[in-house]
């Protein structure tokens, strides 16, 4: 299995805290009466059977990662989200995942379902070919418990590469932005921070410090925008030339089939790259 | 315990530019926020920002058309303010980088929305609301603003003075999501709530799951009185299966909508004689579901919203994410087939009363954006007037509380500025239910016993923070101790569905009132709450239990305020009372907690602005 558990389990004296936790965790028992009761519901409306990821590290029940399986109504138009949301509410409230919008603009529910990085929202359950239903947290990051990981590093990665405006503004007059520079810089400026592209790159696994896609296309958001000047372009190429920037990616490719808002990053990085030469050319 | 000099609860929009006003200004400001700050609703909007920037527009244009969009019901000082500061903030905007649709010519786009006689809604694609969102939150990492997100805020800390205009509010009660430690946080200037809308007190809505009110509900229950809440706009295109928005901006570059006769019936139908599918959205929205009443509509729910004559050259760079919020979320591509929209309820003209600097009736608490009511768009608010309200209102809030000490509002908020008191029969008694002999309360109502208040009023700035500390602590032990009991899913769900049925597009009494008993069943139900997950890592089920006593208040609030209003006006339309009643009702409906029997009372709309003065006129579109 590919995700990362890194919390230690906690101890286990009986303070009224702990009993309390004890007390209401779901025992395998009950777990399985949920399921019958379930499968009994005889209506007609099709239904999808979920294997949802289970962990939680401070309840007795849940410190051994799981899959716990939900048999969820599913017409036509369902998403993984809203089956999730179904599961919740109607058998199980301590299930547990990031959502908002609904409509793939948060990027608050990247998730990994049935072996890729998507947005549950985003995913209509008759789309999958693959049953039962897998749904994980993203791969290569903390759980933090079921189905939310720790998105502190991906924030990190992002911040690094000083993701703001950086032109001079004149007067009170709005610049000029061809609108070539703009059709340019467009898909760049899609991304809705979801971390799918970071969770898929086998490269960023590997090398914490790796700047990653999403923030390399960051900086190509402002690096190709023409309101900026060359300083500091220049100053945008220093930061994507480091050790652990451009050159790291291996043209894998994965990113850009995972990213939910079709962002060529690929594409972003190897034109970093080719940046990154020219830059390095203006020396010889 | 954590201490800034702002500290600005809500993270979108409003949040951010609150931020950045407030830090330019010299304050140590915090954002304490439920979600990551790129995660708020303001991504989500669509079509654009108005804002006075070309020859042949002006100023006097935007705030009639403001004006005559609201019914006669938005204040005129406010919305003069409004349309003279947009043009500055939408430019600083792009002066910040954001990635605005451009002309040949290299300036910003703009294109028609609903009741504008020019077209000056800016925009940037058909996701100008993400781009906003991400430069101002480029603007807060550049500026190095404490952001404290995954932090979910659940009370104010206000002093005990009994009239609330003498309170004073000294920081928040906050809980982190992720390790759910609860902590307090002080404001030596002020606390700016920019919490966002209360779409979630429907089930149909264009509004994210987060949009549960929490703003307006704590003010409300802290003493500032709720301003004009009937008024909900509910979005004439939504798709019919989510909700998800489908932007007004299709209307405006000439998208059609049809019956299930293949009749353009805007037109044809008589609703919008002169513009058709360009009327405002309170006449679009009950155009379609009269005609889906008679029977023309497609399954007796949604009618077809047509733009396939536009060509899928304008389409993809004008509106290419309707393209993939049709097919991702209805199945239809647009390019090859009309697709389904019905109304869905989409924003609160009404909320949190402020003054134009965002000050409300307690000093020390401001608000801004979505939860607030600055009272620009008063009865129907016109498409792309929000965004503007964030930045330009946003901003004042956030200036207004870093460069004062705590003051009176300059102007009169909170009950002393009534002009007499309303009278509504309600079937059931609305507000609080009497907690004072169970000790600690299931919905963090102050208990008759609490030790906190035995020694008398609290009035100073410790111990008010302190106070309010304990006793959210004390709750929140309440609601993860108790073993079994109801859970907040099954009263959320029964109290959006009534409220959808009864307080929805079309309303009369007998359903307003059905409204409040599903209400006060709700809240009795409450009562008998109980947190399953036992967990303190993530625990979405209590965050949604403590969000869900605040639908249920603002439910209240709105049913309360619709029931009262015995008229029809803008986005209120009442089967009993088919006229504008300008004689009677040119008033804002005003609604305070009073500690749990709710007061309702009026006040003056201002007709008269610095430019000029608006005489009320038949809307005809
Ligand atoms: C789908 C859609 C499309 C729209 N399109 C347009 C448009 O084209 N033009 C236009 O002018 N308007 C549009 N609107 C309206 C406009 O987008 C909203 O009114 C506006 O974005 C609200 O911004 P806000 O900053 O007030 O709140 P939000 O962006 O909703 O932010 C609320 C913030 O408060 C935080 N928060 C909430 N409760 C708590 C709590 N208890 N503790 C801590 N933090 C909390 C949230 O985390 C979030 O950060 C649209 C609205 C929708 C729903
Ligand atoms: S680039 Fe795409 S996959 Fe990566 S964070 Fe942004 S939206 Fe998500
Ligand atoms: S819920 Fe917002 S992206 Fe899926």
């Amino acid at each position: 299995m590919s995700t990362q558990l890194q919390r230690s389990e906690q101890e286990t004296d009986e303070s009224p805290q702990e009993q309390r936790l004890e007390r209401k965790s779901l025992t395998e028992g009950e777990r399985e009466a949920q399921r019958t009761e379930e499968e009994s519901t005889g209506d007609e409306t099709p239904r999808a059977h979920l294997k949802v990821f289970r962990y939680d590290p401070e309840v007795e029940a849940k410190r051994e990662p799981r899959f716990d399986d939900f048999h969820v109504p599913a017409p036509q138009g369902t998403t993984v989200l809203d089956a999730l949301m179904y599961a919740r509410d109607e058998f199980d409230s301590t299930l547990t995942f990031r959502h908002s919008c609904r409509q793939a603009v948060c990027g608050s529910d990247a998730l990994f379902i049935n072996g890729s990085q998507r947005l549950g929202c985003q995913t209509q359950i008759q789309d999958l070919d693959q049953r039962p239903v897998r749904v994980e947290p993203l791969p290569h990051q903390e759980v933090e418990k079921d189905l939310v990981v720790d998105m502190e590093h991906f924030y990190d990665q992002m911040e690094a590469v000083e993701p703001y405006f950086q032109g001079e503004t004149p007067d009170e007059e709005e610049q000029l932005q061809s609108r070539e520079n703009r059709e340019k810089v467009k898909m760049s400026t899609r991304c809705i921070w979801c971390g799918a592209c970071q969770s898929s790159c086998n490269i960023a696994a590997g090398d914490n410090e790796y700047l990653g896609p999403a923030a390399i296309n960051k900086a190509y958001r402002f690096a190709m925008d023409e309101r900026e000047d060359d300083d500091i372009k220049q100053h945008r190429m220093n930061i994507l030339e480091q050790e652990h920037g451009v050159w790291r990616c291996q043209t894998q490719f994965s990113c850009t089939e995972v990213c939910p808002k079709d962002i060529p990053l690929t594409e972003h990085i190897q034109e970093m790259k080719r940046e990154a030469v020219k830059d390095n050319l203006k020396f010889w | 315990m954590h201490e800034h000099d702002v500290i600005v609860v809500g993270a979108g929009g409003a949040g951010l530019r609150a931020a950045v006003a407030a830090n330019e200004e010299g304050a140590d400001v915090a954002l304490v926020s439920k979600l990551h700050p790129v995660r708020s609703h303001t991504g989500a909007a669509e079509g654009g920002i108005n804002a006075v920037l070309r020859d042949g527009d002006s100023f006097e244009s935007h705030a009639e058309d403001t004006m005559k969009g609201s019914d006669y019901l938005g204040d005129a000082p406010a919305i003069e303010t409004l349309c003279h500061q947009s043009p500055k903030e939408t430019v600083q905007l792009e002066h910040w980088g954001m990635a605005f649709s451009r002309d040949d010519d290299g300036r910003m786009s703009q294109r028609p929305f609903g009741g504008l006689s020019f077209p000056r809604t800016t925009y940037a694609g058909a996701e100008t609301g993400h781009h906003l969102l991400h430069t101002m939150y480029e603007q807060v990492v550049k500026r190095g603003i404490t952001v404290y997100d995954e932090w979910y805020v659940s009370r104010l800390a206000v002093t005990d003075h009994a009239e609330p205009e003498d309170r004073e509010c000294h920081g928040v009660v906050a809980y982190d999501v992720q390790t759910g430690e609860v902590d307090a946080f002080k404001a030596r200037n002020g606390v700016i709530l920019a919490t966002g809308g209360p779409g979630q007190v429907y089930d149909h809505t264009t509004n994210a799951v987060a949009n549960t009110g929490d703003g307006p509900a704590m003010a409300y229950r802290a003493g500032v009185p709720l301003e004009d809440m009937e008024f909900i706009q509910f979005h004439p295109t939504t798709l019919p299966s989510t909700g998800v928005l489908i932007t007004e901006g299709v209307r405006g570059e000439g998208g059609i909508l049809y019956n299930a006769e293949g009749e353009r019936f805007m037109f044809e139908g008589g609703y919008a004689k002169n513009v058709g599918e360009l009327a405002s959205r309170d006449v679009v929205a009950r155009a379609e579901l009269t005609e889906i009443n008679a029977g023309r509509g497609f399954e007796d729910d949604y009618v077809h919203l047509d733009m396939r004559h536009l060509g899928e050259e304008r389409i993809t760079d004008r509106l290419e994410n309707i393209i993939h919020l049709s097919e991702d979320f209805e199945g239809v591509n647009p390019l090859e087939d009309p697709m389904r929209v019905k109304p869905g309820q989409h924003y609160a003209m009404g909320g949190i009363e402020v003054s134009e600097n965002g000050e409300t009736c307690i000093n020390g608490l401001y608000a801004a954006g979505e939860c607030a009511c600055v009272s620009v768009h008063g009865s129907n608010r016109l498409g792309g007037n929000a965004l503007p309200e964030l930045i330009v209102f946003g901003a004042r809030a956030g200036r207004h509380a870093a460069g004062k000490e705590m003051e009176t509002a300059e102007i009169e908020t909170g009950p002393s500025a009534s002009i007499g008191s309303g009278d509504v029969d309600t079937p059931v008694s609305p507000g609080a239910i009497d907690t004072s002999e169970d000790g600690v309360a299931a919905d963090g109502g102050r208990a008759g016993d609490d030790p906190a208040t035995d020694g008398g009023a609290v009035v100073g700035m410790d111990e008010t923070v302190e106070r309010a500390l304990d006793e959210e602590q004390a709750r929140i032990e309440h609601l993860l101790e108790k073993d079994d009991g109801v859970q907040h899913a099954d009263i959320r769900s029964k109290l959006q569905e009534s409220m959808t049925e009864n307080v929805n597009v079309f309303r009369n009494e007998e359903g307003l009132k059905q409204a409040l008993r599903d209400i006060r069943e709700a809240r009795e139900a409450y009562q008998d709450v109980y947190v399953n997950d036992p967990s303190r890592t993530f625990n979405t089920d209590l965050q949604h239990t403590i969000e869900t006593r605040n639908l249920i208040d603002l439910a209240e609030a709105i049913t309360l305020s619709a029931l009262a209003r015995t008229e029809f006006r803008g986005a209120h339309w009442r089967e009993e009372h088919q006229d504008r009643d300008d004689e009677n009702w040119i008033k804002h409906t005003m609604l305070a907690w009073n500690e749990g029997s709710p007061d309702l009372y009026y006040a003056p709309v201002i007709l008269d602005g610095e430019d000029k003065s608006y005489e009320p006129k038949e809307r005809h579109y």
